[in-house]
């Protein structure tokens, strides 16, 4: 059983939702990410997206795109962010990493390269916004070899004929898009979020993760409710920006958001939870 | 090289050998999908094509000529060089051809708001042009860099009531804007059509910008039959996103005796770094919806780009020519900045016609080969624009104060 099947089958159990915290690798500075993670894991996050820096995030608001210039102004490549992870794992063995980024720097370093670094690294999981299953055979059979599930999103636009394509190349979980935008969009329409999710179990058994406009421990409260994870990126990361360069104000800013989003997380799944959604 | 069905390119998926595809977020898979299936209908309406070729003669002024350069034919004493007036078009460019086309499918679909990205400003105007005439909503994305270096460019499409956005993100020019569509494009996917300039991003654009484009090769082939009897030697065109080759060179693909070459961007020289020219000096990689030559660092970073004419300042290019330069049917070359200039400057006093620093690339080269073919040799040039948009940037980088 792979590290990210192990998390939701036990959060499962718990009755529990995935708080999937979001960072930049490199922001505000390279060495501050690893202890960053630590941080998020110690606050309640189950599992930690990490984005991979590049220099054209087309489909980033900018909140994240300006994570990534102050990441790339350190040079933080691909290379780096794998030896990140392979650090992170040092001493933490259970919680899962996926990463998140554009396709390119990945092609750079070569499918094949890649997929043995990460795995060498123990990262678990790869989500390329910009590569869609049709494109996506070469790198899926080496990332399936090396045991990396491939992420897919579903967006809102997606048509159910496409909901199945995606359903079947996706592993660990299936991230739903839950807005059309960029990432750190406004507003997200919980009461259709939950028909949307029911329609999407059955096309897969896997998790279903929503990201894209989770803001606020009330918005993942609710998300969790109808969700098998929230996936929070802006709502953290703008920390960073506001926070300016001080990484363990960023830390320790990051964490408190977590804890707050964990604890309404947990109690609008709590047996005397009414539903809101 | 054996026969190629040059008609089966790109293949259903948008693949032109390892190059093309459709490298996007999910969010706009259904809308690709969406315009895949309404350009693949259209372009078989009786319709539909009776309108463009309406539109194209009597808005854009179609078929423009094929205009013998004699004057520098004799300076240079080889080949005959003609030149396809592009810069004769409603608009001052190619960019025009496309723009037309792709507003006559979102009306189609009903669409009442138009987004395009913009380098130089040519599509850009080309594009709040055709908005204007359509009665839609237009915003143009522009590099903030981009903005300075072509103000009248900006000013004009505010006239033609268009919402000029001036992006100023990474390095704030011809990508950047890109990104910044791609961005507005995901938010407003339900009602927004984009407009993209160049034979680039994601299936079905550079096929269907390219099917716009190839009007320019279908006219200048018969223009040439019929002006000389026989078939040009060679075609020069130059390339940024590679629009106005395609467009020349399309229609000859399949004709095995003409030569193409396809003339990028050479900054202060492509050994400096500071350039435009990934197919010269580039390698493969994905951004922008697909897979093509880059500009890139070590870690797949998309890096700064350089050239005097901001139509041509983009770290990628069209994914058909990728194939093109792979497979040996096009040779692909660059000219430096100061090379294009003095392009710019024979073509003005040789023929008293103004090109556009894009253009002057194409010229540049031709001064270099022109000499080495026999007069009975000839050679086409895309004149693909005029140079008014750009006297300012010439005055300046020579000093004068306009």
């Amino acid at each position: 059983m792979s590290r990210i099947e192990q998390r939701f089958a036990e959060l499962r159990k718990q009755n529990r939702a995935a708080l999937i915290p979001y960072v930049t690798a490199g922001d505000p500075e390279p060495g501050a990410t690893v202890p960053l993670m630590h941080a998020l894991v110690e606050a309640g996050a189950d599992l930690i997206e990490l984005g991979v820096p590049f220099s054209d995030p087309m489909a980033d608001g900018p909140v994240i795109q300006k994570a990534c210039e102050r990441a790339l102004r350190f040079g933080t490549g691909l290379r780096d962010v794998l030896a990140m992870v392979a650090e992170f794992r040092k001493t933490d063995t259970t919680t899962p990493v996926v990463l998140m980024g554009y396709l390119n720097p990945v092609e750079r370093m070569g499918y094949e390269t890649f997929a043995q670094t990460a795995k060498a690294a123990g990262l678990d999981g790869l989500l390329t916004v910009d590569l869609p299953p049709e494109e996506s055979e070469d790198v899926v059979g080496l990332l399936e070899q090396a045991g990396i599930d491939p992420i897919f999103l579903i967006a809102p636009t997606t048509s159910e004929a496409r909901i199945d394509h995606v359903a079947r190349a996706a592993r660990g979980f299936v991230y739903y898009v839950s807005l059309k935008g960029v990432t750190g969009s406004q507003t997200l329409d919980t009461s259709a979020l939950a028909a949307r999710l029911e329609g999407l179990r059955r096309h897969t058994g896997l998790p279903l993760g929503v990201g894209f406009g989770i803001r606020d421990a009330e918005t993942a409260g609710k998300v969790a409710q109808v969700a098998d994870a929230v996936v929070v990126g802006s709502a953290i990361v703008r920390l960073a920006e506001e926070h300016d360069g001080d990484a363990d104000g960023f830390a320790r800013a990051a964490a408190v958001v977590v804890s707050e989003m964990r604890h309404a997380m947990d109690a609008a799944r709590s047996p005397g939870a009414a539903a809101t959604v | 090289m054996n026969k190629i069905d040059w008609a089966a390119f790109p293949d259903a998926r948008g693949h032109f050998g390892p190059y093309g595809g459709r490298f996007v977020s999910e969010t706009l898979m259904g809308a690709l999908d969406e315009l895949q299936a309404v350009y693949e209908q259209y372009m078989q309406d009786p319709d539909f094509l009776a309108e463009l070729d309406h539109d194209l003669k009597q808005f854009v002024g179609r078929p423009n000529p094929l205009y013998h350069a004699e004057r520098m034919s004799q300076e240079l004493g080889g080949a005959q060089i003609y030149l396809k007036r592009e810069d004769l078009n409603h608009t001052g460019a190619h960019k025009v051809n496309n723009t037309i086309g792709q507003a006559l499918l979102a009306k189609r679909l009903g669409k009442k708001r138009i987004i395009a990205e913009t380098g130089a400003g040519q599509h850009g105007v080309a594009t709040a042009t055709v908005a204007a005439r359509l009665g839609l909503e237009c915003v143009v994305y522009m590099g903030e860099e981009d903005t300075r270096r072509q103000t009248q460019n900006v000013y004009r499409m505010r006239l033609l009531g268009a919402e000029v956005v001036a992006v100023k993100s990474g390095t704030r020019t011809l990508k950047d804007a890109l990104n910044e569509a791609m961005r507005d494009w995901v938010t407003n996917v339900d009602d927004t059509f984009y407009i993209i300039g160049t034979v680039a991003g994601p299936h079905p654009y550079p096929a269907m910008v390219r099917d716009f484009q190839a009007v320019i090769g279908r006219e200048a082939r018969e223009q040439h039959l019929e002006m000389t009897g026989r078939l040009p030697d060679t075609l020069v065109a130059c390339v940024g996103g590679g629009s106005n080759a395609i467009g020349l060179f399309h229609a000859f693909l399949g004709d095995e005796s003409v030569e193409m070459v396809g003339v990028e961007a050479g900054g202060d020289g492509v050994e400096t770094g500071r350039h435009s020219a990934p197919l010269c000096a580039g390698q493969p990689g994905v951004l922008h919806g697909n897979r093509t030559y880059l500009m890139e660092d070590e870690n797949g970073q998309i890096i700064g780009t350089h050239s005097v004419s901001a139509g041509l300042d983009y770290p990628g290019v069209g994914p058909e020519h990728a194939w093109l330069k792979d497979i040996g049917r096009v040779n692909y070359v660059s000219v430096t900045d100061d090379q294009a200039l003095a392009g710019f400057h024979r073509m003005t006093r040789t023929e008293g016609i103004i090109p556009a620093l894009e253009t002057s690339h194409a010229i540049a080269h031709v001064l270099d080969l022109a000499p080495q073919m026999r007069p009975d040799q000839s050679i086409i040039i895309n004149l693909s624009g005029r140079g008014d948009k750009d006297l300012n940037t010439v005055a300046e980088r020579e000093g004068i104060t306009l």
